[in-house]
């Protein structure tokens, strides 16, 4: 965990063209294409699942590909679950919680990593151990001080918890190691102000580090699901999850069909995907910083 | 404490205003105690979420488990009677715990070998054997990390519904008949840990590819030239140098299982007869089911136990194989 390892992230290393044809070649694309294929089978499986009719649905063998495709099971969704309320929610929570730890994670980060401040390696030390602690360990007296302070049921008490979190001023301090004291040094002689350097001189330069951070905590907060689940009781407030699992493991709602519920999978997982894919160089990245130290 | 009264005026003047050169000569070389405040400053709004949102319901989490917190104490927590150890006493003669206990150790000891290990051997298939379409297979494989659970899990359990799902589907074509795997006791949890690696699988394999491309080129060219085969190279070159990342990676994965909840939540709902009732979701269902919030209390701390020592371990024996 030194200080000193704090080289930005690795790129996409093209430069390794070493020219070995091996023999080996052929049989990694072949075994890579099965898993990929096996990888992609559920996802497959769902999306053309969510456009069959009835009888397609529990046919036996399986059919991959509607022979005619039908939005029958979108329109039933839509008409027992009120997912574009849902839907707000959740976008709410995830904006939210992403302004706030862009902002609130990037102020520590910097502090970490650029002031020198008695107390610096205590909180340093704080973060790494909040980095490890269970959040299964919180939910209880997390949902008691929620209900005293009144917050069950509101946009505050889903998104507070999540304001700040440790990944991210982690993920910050990396970033913001790289840039160089010197041009910091050179802004303070300017007689700026720390605030000053640290909002218009350091933030621009992270930019990518903040994009990385935005889609993490953004996907992390849609993707949540157990404090959304404590946190709510009024069906009104649920968020996306927290309404499909209601809806998935309520016998009564759901009634066992699956198109419904293929459907409503589609409709979550469709957005995340297709972020994922046009972003997928900031998640790789992210990845690689937590993990390099 | 010198550095108060700069504390409370300097840098939250400078907040209001954000413009260059406030003014007068006195800033020209930062002093410490300018620093110093703002450093502080900078790390409140982090410390005051940290501490309300995390420092306080671990401690109260402690508090609780010494006492019978119940359902009337979600408004007067005050009334709570503390008796002792008697949580921790009843957990270890419930057999219901134990059994919970038992599943999750069950998860993780099949689970996190079986991430790792493919992991560690698509990331290598993909760094040696592929150039143009890697970007292709890493987020083909990486897509399950980033989808959300719970939609994960519903399909899941229609790929495994023994009446129309996929498996029974495949299963039939060449004339067998497909198990009820998440009805069964003996497969329902077989098929979790399945689902579970599916979807982690991605998150080690980045890590690997990480850890891979910051080996020194020379070193396997080096080794290549000694007449080193690919086996060779892997077993004395790529698992060595890579050992940081899958002690890393390993630490992460069985921290990650030790607290499995939405699988068995969303799929099976710890059933049948509790074969795949994990820690946590014991441990929502005694504290929001029944608000058993002192015991469920008690049952967070066992597990948070468990998972140091595990972390502890781990980190000791990786690293110590090493040097």
């Amino acid at each position: 965990m030194s200080a000193t390892s704090s080289k930005a992230p690795v790129g996409p290393l093209k430069s390794r063209a070493t020219k070995q044809r091996s023999v080996w070649r052929p049989l990694v694309y072949v075994l890579l294409s099965l898993g990929l294929l096996v990888m992609s089978a559920p996802f497959l499986w769902m999306g053309l699942s969510a456009f069959k009719t009835q009888s397609e649905l529990s046919a036996s063998p399986p059919v991959w590909i509607p022979t005619e495709w039908t939005l029958e099971n979108f329109r039933q969704l839509l008409d027992k679950l009120d997912l574009p309320l849902y839907f707000m929610n959740s976008v709410i929570v995830a904006v939210l919680v992403t302004v706030s730890n862009l902002v609130f994670c990037s102020m520590l980060g910097y502090a970490l990593a650029k002031l020198n401040f008695a107390g610096r390696n205590k909180i340093f030390g704080l973060v790494l151990g909040a980095l490890m602690v269970p959040g299964n360990l919180m939910l209880l007296p997390l949902f008691v001080l929620m209900s005293k302070l009144q917050l069950i049921d509101s946009y505050a008490g889903l998104v507070l918890p999540f304001a700040a979190g440790a990944f991210g001023v982690f993920l910050m301090r990396q970033f913001m190691q790289s840039i160089p004291d010197e041009l910091l040094e050179a802004a303070r002689m300017d007689g700026a102000s720390e605030w000053y350097i640290f909002w218009r001189i350091v933030m621009p330069l992270v930019k990518p580090a903040l994009a990385t951070l935005s889609i993490f905590t953004f996907l992390g907060s849609w993707n949540n699901f157990v404090w959304p689940l404590i946190a709510t009781n009024d069906p009104d407030k649920y968020t996306l999850p927290v309404a499909l699992a209601t809806f998935a493991t309520d016998p009564n709602k759901a009634g066992g069909s699956n198109g419904m519920l293929m459907a409503g999978a589609f409709l979550i997982v469709l957005p995340v995907l297709v972020v994922f894919i046009a972003l997928q160089r900031h998640f790789t990245q992210g990845i690689a910083t937590a993990g390099m130290k | 404490m010198s550095t108060t009264t700069e504390k409370a005026r300097g840098p939250r003047k400078a907040g209001a205003a954000p413009s260059p050169a406030p003014g007068g000569s006195r800033g020209r070389t930062p002093s410490m105690g300018v620093q110093n405040a703002a450093g502080w400053l900078f790390s409140t709004p982090f410390l005051v979420l940290f501490t309300v949102f995390m420092a306080f319901p671990i401690l109260a989490t402690l508090v609780m488990s010494f006492t019978d917190f119940g359902l009337r104490n979600v408004t007067r927590p005050w009334e709570a009677n503390f008796i002792g150890f008697e949580n921790y006493v009843n957990l270890f003669g419930d057999e219901k715990f134990l059994k919970s206990l038992f599943n999750t150790g069950y998860f993780v000891v099949v689970g996190v070998p079986l991430t790792i290990g493919i992991g560690l051997v698509v990331a290598v298939l993909l760094n040696n054997g592929i150039d143009r379409a890697r970007t292709f297979f890493r987020v083909g494989l990486y897509a399950p990390v980033v989808t959300t659970i719970v939609a994960v899990a519903v399909v899941w359990r229609f790929v495994l519904d023994p009446s129309d799902g996929l498996i029974a589907g495949l299963f039939s074509e060449v004339g067998w008949t497909a198990p009820d795997f998440l009805g069964s006791e003996a497969l329902a949890m077989p098929s979790l840990i399945v689902m579970a690696v599916w979807r982690n699988v991605g998150t080690v394999m980045v890590l690997f590819i990480a850890g891979l491309q910051a080996i020194p080129t020379e070193v396997r060219e080096a080794a290549k030239l000694d007449g080193a085969g690919v086996w060779q190279e892997f077993r004395s070159i790529t698992v060595p140098l890579l050992r940081p990342t899958l002690l890393y990676a390993t630490v992460i994965t069985t921290i990650g299982y030790l607290n499995v909840f939405e699988e068995p939540f969303v799929m099976t709902q710890g059933g049948p007869s509790d074969s795949t009732l994990t820690v946590s979701l014991n441990m929502y269902r005694e504290g929001f089911n029944f608000f058993h919030m002192g015991y469920a209390s008690a049952m967070a701390y066992v597990l948070f136990v468990v998972i140091m020592g595990i972390t502890v371990l781990q980190l000791r024996l990786l690293k110590d194989n090493t040097k």
